[in-house]
């Protein structure tokens, strides 16, 4: 079997991890390089927390009570940690379409019959999603300030804390891609993996801190906001971006947002990539 | 020793659908294996267990010397894959496909980039190397998919109905590709609905139907299995039919077999083109006039005709609706 022996020289990596971060920045960069080609998936992508930035300033701007104030301005200012926290988990539902197309096109079973680490796949989509988050939200970040956003408008920040508001962000959107790659794996469909992926995300994601203030719920709604990761995340923003709004609950998530956020996401993260790493062993397009 | 594919007993089940019922199959190195069935026969599934895909739920599967459930990653460093359906990223250039399945092979980038470029060479794609590959045609899909299994020039291809829906022409390049291929000692194994495909490219041919190999062997071998040649008679007008009947029953080994709405009637021989010679100076005699006449050998179809009782493409049409329920079934599980 002397072809077989040759064959053998695409030997065995000596380090596994060396070998998975590797193969997961190879299937970054292919995601990378689709999603310039496909320019108009970014702009929608961005159109639409923009769209919310606007309208919820603007339409519910001047209704709504926040702390006391019913100033337009204190809206604003309490809106966009909710959004930009909303915007980041909107990151799901492309992750699992992009997931499910490649089940569906039979590239992941190219994948699975080539000799890479076994969650690269998974990883390298999930990185990519990232860095698509990472430009969505400064360009919403930019927008924001256009409309009249401002950090420190209800107590001092710094950029240190600004900055960890946004690397909380990232973790968290980072976190959802994976629940977003276990849905794509389990619908089989773009379709279903971008409508199953969205649905679910509208009570996770009003049912929280986001948007209006939890603490006039009622109690067991209440319970469920101030409980919910997204909240914790909201919540942590708006303390270290000094803005207005910020719960006064004595649930732990709201007095320890940052911790809360941080508990939150890497669970989310070890729990979904587990499962997501697992259905993809045994995916059967 | 065994061959380079080897699987023995192997049993794959979704839910009620015995997919594979016991499959053993046995490819010597530098041998084409044809695997040759309608759709839902369980070729796919045999693919899908001996390229670590699926895992089988009994038997015994060897690749290249390896143990395929014990050692499916040396497995995969050992085999090219090509599948059903074009899997190439159609929003990356061919050279972007290639580079990126070299270095998920483990090459590094440098070497994946000239291993690329060699193929794209190879496969006639150096031209449209650089535009996405949505922009191909079916068949410049279809080499850029096989260059892909290629990459790391493996031993052992798996290729899964790799002409299916190309037209003719694409398909003739395709066959050249892979006599290339195999001339250069590939182990193959191809599964394909086309018995002209089979008999094209295949060394041997295991014939499969609901899950089991129902007969092994050369082309020819399979041939002599559904007994000899036989001649064919179209008659010009419907009244002769009968009279040409007679006349192909004196010179014939069996039955006459008789279609209508064809005018044509068939029968077994024996005696080859002496004998064709007799049968049109009688029917001469006789007054009988002729569209066409010919000595006919048996063809795949034939083959596939006589183990199944079923001609492979009529059998498709009757069974689309289970195949395809079967398929989802495999989808879903």
């Amino acid at each position: 079997m002397s072809a077989v022996t040759d064959a053998a020289r695409t030997a065995a990596p000596a380090n596994p991890l060396g070998q998975s971060v590797r193969d997961s920045l190879v299937v970054a960069k292919r995601n990378l390089i689709r999603m310039s080609r496909i320019p108009e998936m970014v702009i929608f992508g961005l159109i639409q927390p923009i769209m919310f930035v606007v309208l919820f300033s603007y339409v519910f701007g001047g209704s709504m009570q926040i702390g006391g104030s019913t100033s337009p301005a204190d809206y604003k200012n309490f809106l966009m940690a909710g959004i930009f926290a909303q915007t980041v988990t909107f990151a799901t539902a492309g992750a699992g379409a992009g997931i499910a197309d490649d089940m569906h096109k039979g590239l992941i079973d190219r994948f699975r019959s080539l000799p890479m680490a076994r969650g690269a796949v998974l990883t390298g989509r999930t990185l990519a999603d990232l860095v698509q988050t990472a430009l969505t939200l400064m360009v919403l970040a930019v927008v924001a300030l256009l409309v009249g956003w401002r950090v420190g408008s209800y107590g001092d920040t710094n950029a240190g804390k600004v900055l960890g508001a946004f690397g909380l962000l990232l973790l968290l959107g980072y976190a959802f891609t994976w629940i977003g790659a276990l849905i794509g794996l389990t619908v089989r469909t773009p379709e279903a993996a971008t409508s199953g992926g969205l649905i679910w995300l509208f009570p996770v994601t009003f049912i929280s801190a986001a948007f209006v203030d939890s603490g006039n719920m009622t109690p067991w709604l209440r319970h469920i906001a101030e409980w919910n990761p997204f909240s914790a995340t909201v919540q942590a923003c708006r303390v270290l971006f000094a803005n207005p709004g910020q719960s006064q609950s004595d649930a732990w998530p709201m007095q320890h947002p940052v911790w809360a956020s941080l508990i939150y996401s890497v669970l989310i993260i070890i729990v979904f990539r587990t499962l997501a790493v697992r259905k993809y062993r045994s995916a059967t397009a | 020793m065994p061959g380079a594919i080897y699987a023995e007993g192997l049993v794959k089940t979704f839910g009620d659908v015995r997919a594979l019922d016991g499959v053993d199959l046995d490819v010597p190195e530098g041998t084409v294996l044809g695997l040759l069935g309608p759709n839902g026969a369980g070729k796919t599934t045999a693919v899908r267990c001996l390229t670590t895909l699926l895992r089988p739920d009994s038997g015994k599967a060897v690749v290249a010397g390896l143990d395929v459930l014990k050692q499916p990653n040396e497995v995969r460093r050992s085999i090219g894959l090509s599948g059903q359906f074009a899997a190439v990223d159609e929003y990356l250039t061919g050279r972007e496909n290639l580079q990126m399945v070299g270095q998920l092979y483990q090459m590094k980038a440098r070497a994946a980039k000239a291993r690329a470029g060699e193929l794209l060479d190879q496969f006639h794609l150096t031209d449209a190397a650089d535009r996405p590959a949505k922009t191909y045609s079916g068949g410049m899909r279809r080499r850029l998919d096989l260059a892909a299994a290629l990459v790391v020039s493996p031993p052992v291809m798996f290729m899964d109905e790799p002409t299916t829906g190309l037209d003719p022409r694409n398909r003739q390049q395709l066959w050249e590709v892979i006599k290339q291929l195999v001339s250069g000692g590939t182990t193959l194994l191809l599964t394909t609905q086309y018995l002209e495909e089979a008999d094209h490219l295949a060394h041997d041919i295991a014939v499969v139907d609901q899950g089991h190999v129902i007969a092994r062997g050369t082309s020819d071998q399979l041939k002599a299995r559904t007994g000899g040649e036989r001649v064919e008679v179209v008659v010009h007008e419907r009244e002769h039919i009968a009279s040409a009947r007679e006349v192909l029953a004196g010179f014939g080994k069996g039955d006459t077999t008789v279609e209508d709405h064809m005018r044509k009637i068939t029968v077994p021989v024996s005696g080859g083109a002496k004998l064709l010679a007799e049968v049109i100076r009688e029917l001469d005699v006789r007054g009988i006039e002729i569209d066409d006449i010919g000595l006919r050998r048996p063809t795949l179809d034939d083959v596939f005709l006589s183990l199944t009782g079923h001609v492979a493409e009529i059998r498709d049409e009757e069974n689309g609706a289970s195949a395809d329920t079967k398929q989802q079934k495999e989808a879903s599980e």
